[in-house]
């Protein structure tokens, strides 16, 4: 099937999957209007918009309706001749103020919700959201256990980019880890850069705010239903500005609390396993998994490369460990080899070295410890 | 010496060395039109690359390369040196001058823009790329981040700058001192107001860029942090002191646009212009207003909600004075005595697609909802609607309303009529499904998205290609008109013309008003 014929079967099929599939909503195919998403700001906003929207529409009919009234009975080719008067103070008068109380109507609504999103007060919890180019990074702060944070990637491979596999429904929607907040509860986001500016936006949850590095934003959201809720970058932040998605899951409270358990959990695993001391097997095993989260989508499954450089035989997987270590926590830049240190722990870092230096045919044999990866980050 | 009439010199010293008005208006449309076709060559590039999802032509570096030079091109390539070149062509024959004030300034003014412009394009050829930050060049990522070519950018900045201080000075200064006697502030034709407001404008602005791109300078060359917040600086100051600029830029684009549709309109509804006094002061509100809003384009920075609300207020207001004079445009037509000709056309376009984009832009100014506007295609669209249907549409129908003063000849009709729907409905197939991608969550300034906006951005496409379509017959009609049209002669080349460009010769020769006219003082304004 061609490519087109495909979209028009995928056009067709649209609505039924999203009958199909209550629970995920985002924007439909060839949606006109702004969603009324899943929050009451979202809903204020959503009726402030279709309020002057109306407004304009009565207004451009009665000027647009004038206009070709003219244009149909005023022309020359009727035989008209026209009228000489060119000024009249009353009507004048008459549309200057007659604008200004129509403004005043908007602005009072206007007014209410504005300060309705700037009411920070009350949250129930806060998360730390920061940009990065070109991924977001989410910190959980928690007055007691263990910190949850982790990095959110466009999940989408380089194939479906380039147009070498078919593009999945979430195309440049998707995450490797969403960011999960419960539902009926007030979110306070604290909105910030690591590098440029970005802007952290979610339509249906009506919240964007610009990511600004050196200075935190507020933000506030709270998700009357659960769902999952999709959103992008909205400022111009270099290369990979169109490739840096947000999604966020709503869950309810209870699966909220499994899931910041689970997360709290493995943090506390993470750091048990940074002073331990791995056998090959188990590098290798744990390597393997972060390769495909991680590494795949470049480099391929086989390590044979594909947008970035082939890892079997590759002259550093098979060459010095120290060199190899420093593109993986340092990248390489000005390409796509990002520097992976900050975002990957050193339990990751070290067994995805090692499952490199020994898959797809490298045969190096030699292991990287997660203590020689923090004592390398230390110098 | 009195009857001494000499003509233009010969070759290539004529255009180097002139201090003609006229001349230099031609340069200036010339030049203006190829900055067009170049920077309407970028946006098909754009539009190819956004015509089906996934990466197909360009890469994505590439791609901000190019939304960057587009507008870049387009805003002070494009659209301003055009208005600039109708300003020199016409205000002189309006106000009963002999030239411009400064004509030495003038020659200058337009000279120093071409090699500009070049140094501006050739960074598409260095390390590192063009400039890909966008056209609104924000902090840090047009300093910190920024590639080599960024410097090479800021110069071309300084040097835009440095032009259109000396071209609105020139207008200034041949406005208020070389007027016909008798030609008084309020009998003036409103395409003079409008730019005698918008070169204020721009003497008071364009510094204010030269301080933005500057600070951006020190910030990359000389170790100081005016935007970086490790140094104590701030990203925001950035925005604030270029959106001071970009506001009233805005208008210095629009305002001679209202000029231009003020006097067309009355000449083909044969009939005077509606309110002429309250278009005058609606036009300076609307410069005032425009410098008390620039922060309505940072509704999402994170400002204190009394700031917020300030520029919410003050944007609202705006609708005022511009809602005046839509009024008045349509007031003006109504018992007139129709018709329909090329410029008349595009100003009724200009009319329609104008007065939409003022629509979109009172709903952008509610900052609740451009929480869910700001940085979308719904922005895109707006600005699109109010820049292109807005300045070109209206500088479409100067160039068929002036030609044949211009150059003694009459257009193609019928291709000029063909040339404005081909523009219409393209214009508007491109633009006006934009509004959709963008209500729906589609962000500007990606170079490739969703599924779900698949077939908008491929109509958008399409209506893109079919809108630089039309400016080729454009193109054609002008180049057929000058070299082969049918002559004109008479010195009022339209029915329902007003002023003093159409009481003298057609074509209008080299040098006009030698001696001041004589103004009717009973004549309320042309």
């Amino acid at each position: 099937m061609s490519f087109e014929a495909k979209r028009l079967w995928k056009l067709a099929l649209g609505p039924v999957l999203i009958l199909m599939s209550a629970a995920v909503v985002g924007a439909e195919v060839n949606q006109v209007n702004m969603s009324q998403g899943a929050t009451e700001v979202g809903r204020d906003i959503y009726n402030l918009h279709m309020l002057i929207l109306g407004i304009c529409t009565v207004i451009g009919i009665g000027v647009f309706g004038v206009m070709f009234y003219s244009i149909i009975y005023h022309r020359k080719s009727k035989g008209v001749t026209p009228a000489t008067f060119h000024e009249s103070t009353k009507v004048e008068i008459a549309w200057t103020v007659v604008p200004f109380l129509i403004l005043i109507s908007m602005a009072v609504p206007a007014t209410s919700t504005l300060l309705d999103i700037y009411d920070y007060e009350d949250a129930e919890m806060d998360i730390m959201i920061t940009g990065y180019q070109w991924k977001w990074k989410y910190e959980y702060l928690n007055e007691n256990g263990e910190n949850v944070s982790f990095f959110s990637n466009l999940r989408t491979p380089q194939s479906e980019i380039y147009n070498t596999e078919d593009k999945g429904q979430h195309y440049l929607l998707e995450v490797d880890e969403p960011v999960v907040i419960p539902v009926d509860t007030k979110v306070r986001l604290l909105v910030t850069a690591n590098d440029v500016i970005h802007s952290w936006w979610v339509p249906e949850l009506a919240v964007k705010k610009d990511a600004i590095p050196g200075f935190i934003n507020e933000a506030w959201t709270r998700a009357s239903e659960t769902g999952i809720y999709r959103g992008q970058c909205a400022e111009l932040c270099g290369k990979d500005h169109g490739f840096m998605p947000i999604v966020v899951n709503v869950v309810s409270r209870d699966e909220y609390n499994d899931w910041l358990g689970a997360k709290q959990a493995e943090a506390a695993e993470i750091k048990a396993l940074m002073a331990q001391t791995f056998t090959m097997d188990e590098l290798m095993e744990r390597g393997e998994a972060v390769y495909q989260r991680a590494c795949l989508a470049c480099h391929g499954a086989k390590g044979e490369g594909g947008l970035g450089k082939a890892i079997a035989g590759s002259p550093l997987a098979t060459g010095e460990l120290g060199a190899h270590l420093d593109v993986g926590i340092n990248g390489v830049p000005g390409t796509a080899m990002q520097a992976f240190g900050g975002q990957m722990n050193d339990v990751d870092m070290a067994a995805v070295i090692t499952y490199q230096r020994n898959a797809f045919g490298n045969n190096m044999g030699d292991m990287v410890q997660p203590i020689d990866v923090f004592n390398y980050k230390k110098g | 010496m009195g009857d001494h009439h000499h003509g233009p010199a010969k070759g290539l010293s004529r255009w180097l060395f002139t201090t003609n008005h006229k001349d230099i208006g031609t340069m200036y449309l010339w030049f203006s039109f190829a900055m067009f076709i170049l920077g309407g060559f970028f946006a098909m590039v754009i539009r190819a690359e956004l015509f089906q999802p996934g990466m197909q032509l360009v890469e994505p570096a590439f791609f901000n390369q190019m939304t960057t030079l587009h507008g870049l091109v387009m805003v002070f390539g494009a659209i301003m040196p055009s208005f600039v070149g109708l300003a020199n062509w016409l205000i002189p024959m309006m106000i009963g001058a002999p030239d411009m004030a400064l004509p030495r300034m003038n020659n200058w003014s337009f000279w120093i823009l071409p090699p500009t412009f070049l140094l501006l394009a050739s960074t598409l050829f260095m390390e590192g790329g063009a400039p890909a930050f966008g056209w609104t060049f924000y902090a840090p990522l047009s300093t910190t981040y920024a590639p080599p070519s960024v410097t090479f950018f800021i110069f071309s900045v300084h040097v835009l700058g440095l032009s259109s201080i000396m071209g609105s000075i020139n207008i200034i200064a041949t406005v208020m001192n070389m007027r016909a006697p008798g030609m008084t502030y309020m009998k003036m034709p409103l395409f003079v107001w409008t730019w005698l407001i918008t070169a204020f404008l721009l003497v008071a602005v364009m510094p204010v860029l030269a301080g933005a791109v500057t600070m951006m300078l020190m910030d990359i060359h000389f170790g100081t942090s005016f935007f970086s917040a490790a140094g104590g600086g701030d990203p925001v100051l950035f925005q604030h002191v270029f959106w001071f600029f970009g506001h009233p830029e805005v208008y210095i684009i629009i305002l001679p646009a209202f000029g231009v549709v003020s006097q067309i309109i009355p000449a083909f509804s044969r009939k005077p212009l509606f309110g002429y006094d309250s278009m005058v002061y609606a036009t300076a509100s609307i410069a005032f207003l425009s410098f008390i809003v620039w922060a309505h384009h940072m509704y999402t920075v994170g400002m204190p909600v009394a700031g917020e609300l300030f520029f919410m207020y003050a944007t609202m207001l705006i609708a005022v004075p511009t809602g005046v004079k839509v009024f008045n445009w349509v007031t003006t037509m109504w018992r007139g005595a129709l018709t329909f000709e090329t410029p008349m056309l595009f100003c009724i376009g200009f009319l329609v697609l104008f007065t939409i984009g003022g629509f979109t832009g009172l709903m952008l100014s509610i900052a609740p909802s451009d929480f869910q506007y700001h940085d979308s295609y719904f922005v895109v669209a707006h600005f699109h609607y109010v820049m292109v249907a807005g300045a070109v549409f209206s500088m479409s129908a100067a160039v068929y309303y002036w030609l044949p003063k211009w150059c003694g000849k009459m257009y193609n009709e019928a291709m000029g009529k063909t040339h404005f729907w081909i523009s219409f409905i393209g214009f508007n197939l491109t633009f006006f499904p934009q509004h959709f991608v963008g209500l729906a969550g589609m962000p500007r300034r990606i170079p490739d998205y969703a599924l779900q906006f698949a077939d908008f951005n491929m109509m958008s496409s399409i209506g893109a290609f079919i809108y630089g379509a039309s400016q080729i017959l454009f193109l054609y009609n002008v180049i057929a008109t000058i070299v082969a049209g049918k002559p004109v002669s008479d010195d009022k080349v339209w029915e329902g013309a007003e002023g003093l460009e159409w009481t003298v010769p057609t074509p209008a020769p080299y040098h006009t008003f030698e001696t001041p006219p004589r103004i009717d003082p009973d004549h309320v304004h042309s």
